[in-house]
């Protein structure tokens, strides 16, 4: 029996296992909509902007290991997913973006709603297609969830004329094998390769292992925390792969970089081996790259090769999926003690403790999110938006749990933390989600708490609420002379109002004393929450080392900033 | 990244589907390479065609040049091509200004660089040559006196010489032969251990 294009796609989808996803309906692909009622195992969630379909598709596959999967019509529809899968390109994250097009006779024609969507996302996908026949569509989504997940995972986009999925017909057969003749990743590391890295292992004094997002992905955290242990190797987490390793043992160093903690940039300087898995040495991370690990030699295991030598040169490549490889490693890896440079990175923990937070009765977001750490026991998953927030939730949260917090790494995308929890929590329905907003980032996406309470998705929503683009006020205040051009919302709403608005409930804490007790209250209601923490307004995240400076310009705390200014003078960065 | 910037030949073949072509120049775009031409043609075999690139960089450039060429998922194969190893043409078309006193010298020149006359009009002539870049270029300066209307290559086509077909291509250190087909990653949540 001949299937319309729109009933395969269904099909393919269903043979790929997707149960849920987020889109919006319109024109051009109102007949996938129009088949959607035959297939009620297709869960679709309608969200309220398309930027949060495919930002909720983002957590929904950092949360499951599947990729997500959402919808858009031509045009605008498919426009506004544009950020949601450059987030997700850059932050190596499986989704699979399916598009309506105006009809095959219109296209090119400037028709009504039409763009070229494999034209504007080629630079933000791993891959993407325009379909053009029924026939072709089982081959194209074989294909395309294949090249989601597999490899470096990443986003691809299905462009789908409406006629295609509307009046083109075809036998349906789903395939059995992708017909990639020109992908196959690199899944073991080379024999010999790995022979060096457990040499430079096994010689190193000072080793450290940078531990990236690539662990998360791969699910190698047995493996990593094997080696560090065996090794007796401090491990410094990059902003993705925190939760990669267990943030309570002794030998996690935290976030190194621009806010990392000051003792974890100066252990990366003192090092002499950087054990560097899965992740990318992103300039956050680095600074200046002259300045960067001086005497370090680096083993960097990546997926990707050509993330190998881009921005830091690698003494030994490997490239391999992390967990292959360092199963493959292990067992060559002798087991070492370091207490001496163990010790070394302890007492610049104590001479330079940039995770702790200063005594004050005012109510700083840094204490609210410590507390909700705590509170939760380290077992939220907590996703973030992009600015001072998101620095503070990646210095003082603790995770119990591997994978628990998600965040716009690679794209900073403002607004991510709305959608990207409550994909989150469509994925882990059994997990406490909280979604830490700034109140900027948070009035990009608030339209979804419609989504979330059409849908009761319990997520709890704590916007850290300033008043102003923080992380934006900070450089104006630190780089651009203090002069505050665009950075107050002077006349944000009631966010509680709005909670209520939206039906759902609204707690406001103005006082330190009133935040253990909100967030226990927050995650008794059965549903979706909004606390509203009006907070110290002009809190600036410390240390910073500023853009493309390295670690002896870091500012620690607040009385270097002057100094620095004075030094720094029409500083443009 | 440091080190001379030299030009290099890349060859790549690609799958043969539309778009194949701005996605490479897409790339090249946007990660900034300097490309100094590139052409495309069929291959040999059906549904693959092959380009050429001439591309200027340092070793480190070229090292990611061929990277991201290869994380292309319609790129089958990327070489890097040694000067020394490989046979590497250019054509040109030059349309000259030709006059009765001109013309005789003109067709000398033609007959030294061994090209040829493929269109002789009352005012001008079309000069095809097949030559390295060098050569084009070497008559081009001698032709330009006598008025050059219009010139247009295709830019360099490359191929490793038959003795050399494995050592022309420049080995790659730290990119091993990719295996087979990648298992799937799994999609479990798992404990740290």
């Amino acid at each position: 029996m001949k299937l319309t294009g729109a009933q395969i796609v269904c099909e393919s989808l269903l043979r790929e296992n997707v149960d849920v996803v987020f889109g919006i309906p319109g024109g051009a692909i109102l007949p996938l909509y129009g088949a959607m009622p035959e297939y009620p195992q297709l869960r679709h969630i309608l969200v309220r902007h398309e930027q949060a379909a495919a930002m909720a598709a983002d957590g929904y596959a950092r949360v499951t290991g599947k990729a997500g999967v959402c919808m858009a019509t031509s045009g605008p529809g498919a426009t506004n997913l544009v950020t949601g899968i450059a987030s997700a390109q850059m932050d190596s994250i499986p989704i699979v973006a399916i598009t309506g097009q105006v009809p095959r006779a219109a296209i090119g024609k400037d028709a009504f709603q039409e763009t070229d969507m494999t034209g504007i996302t080629l630079p933000v996908t791993k891959h993407n297609y325009l379909v053009m026949s029924a026939a072709e569509i089982p081959q194209a989504i074989k294909d395309a969830f294949y090249i989601a997940n597999t490899g470096r995972p990443g986003p691809v986009l299905i462009d789908i004329p409406k006629d295609v999925l509307l009046n083109d017909e075809a036998e349906f057969s789903y395939p059995d094998d992708v017909d990639l003749p020109g992908y196959k990743p690199t899944m073991d590391g080379h024999p010999s390769q790995i022979q060096k890295a457990a040499q430079l292992i096994a010689e190193a004094k000072r080793p450290i292992i940078l531990a990236g997002h690539g662990i998360i992905i791969s699910r190698a955290y047995q493996e990593v925390l094997e080696l560090a242990e065996r090794a007796q190797i401090p491990v410094v987490t990059t902003l993705l792969g925190i939760s990669s390793f267990p943030s309570e043992h002794f030998l996690n160093v935290g976030m190194p970089g621009m806010h990392g903690m000051a003792y974890a940039s100066m252990a990366i300087n003192e090092s002499d081996l950087l054990i560097s898995l899965g992740m990318r040495f992103d300039d956050r991370v680095t600074g200046r790259l002259s300045d960067f690990a001086p005497n370090a030699k680096v083993v960097h295991i990546d997926v990707d090769p050509s993330e190998i030598s881009k921005n830091v040169k690698a003494t030994v490549p490997i490239v391999g999926d992390l967990k292959r490889v360092l199963q493959a490693l292990l067992p060559h890896v002798e087991p070492a003690v370091h207490a001496e440079w163990v010790q070394q990175v302890e007492d610049m923990r104590v001479e330079h403790p940039s995770h702790r937070i200063r005594e004050t009765d005012k109510l700083l977001p840094q204490y609210i999110l410590r507390t909700l750490s705590d509170v939760t026991d380290g077992n939220a998953l907590v996703v973030t938006g992009v600015g001072q927030h998101q620095m503070w939730a990646a210095q003082h949260c603790r995770f119990k749990n591997p994978n628990s917090l998600i965040t716009s790494g690679g794209l900073g995308a403002m607004g991510f933390e709305v959608p990207a929890a409550m994909g989150a929590k469509v994925g882990a329905p059994d997990k406490v989600v909280w979604s830490i907003a700034g109140d900027g980032g948070f009035q990009m996406t608030l339209c979804d708490l419609a989504t979330c309470a059409e849908n009761n998705i319990a997520v709890k929503f704590a916007i850290m609420n300033n008043g102003y683009l923080g992380m934006v006020r900070q450089w104006q205040d630190f780089f651009y002379n203090k002069v505050y051009t665009a950075t107050s919302y002077s006349a944000n709403p009631d966010f509680v109002k709005l909670a209520e608005a939206y039906g759902i409930p609204g707690i406001r804490v103005t006082d330190k004393s009133q935040v253990e007790s909100s967030i226990r209250q927050a995650m008794m209601e059965p549903g979706p929450v909004v606390v509203d923490f009006l907070v110290e307004p002009e809190e600036n995240v410390f240390p910073m080392i500023p853009a493309g400076e390295s670690l002896s310009e870091m500012l620690e705390e607040p009385d270097q900033v002057p100094a620095f200014q004075a030094s720094n003078e029409g500083i443009a960065t | 990244m440091s080190g001379a910037t030299e030009r290099h030949t890349i060859v790549a073949l690609v799958q043969d589907q539309p778009g194949v072509l701005n996605r490479v120049s897409s790339l090249f775009r946007r990660r900034g390479f300097n490309i100094a031409s590139l052409a495309v043609g069929q291959s040999e075999q059906p549904n693959l065609s092959r380009m050429t690139f001439v591309v200027e960089g340092d070793i480190a450039t070229m090292e990611q040049v061929t990277k991201q060429l290869n994380k292309l998922i319609e790129v089958i194969k990327v070489s890097e091509l040694v000067e020394e190893e490989i046979v590497a043409r250019e054509v040109a078309l030059i349309k000259v200004r030709a006059t009765p006193t001109t013309r005789s010298e003109i067709i000398q020149l033609v007959n030294i660089f061994r090209a040829n006359i493929v269109d002789v009009g009352p005012q001008s002539l079309i000069i095809e040559i097949t030559s390295g870049e060098d050569k084009i270029d070497a008559m081009y300066n001698l032709l330009r006196p006598f008025g050059i209307r219009e010139v247009m290559r295709t830019g360099r086509i490359a191929m490793a010489r038959s003795a050399s077909e494995t050592r022309a291509e420049r080995p790659r250190g730290d990119t091993p032969t990719p295996t087979k087909n990648g298992a799937e990653h799994e999609q479990t949540q798992v404990p740290y251990g």
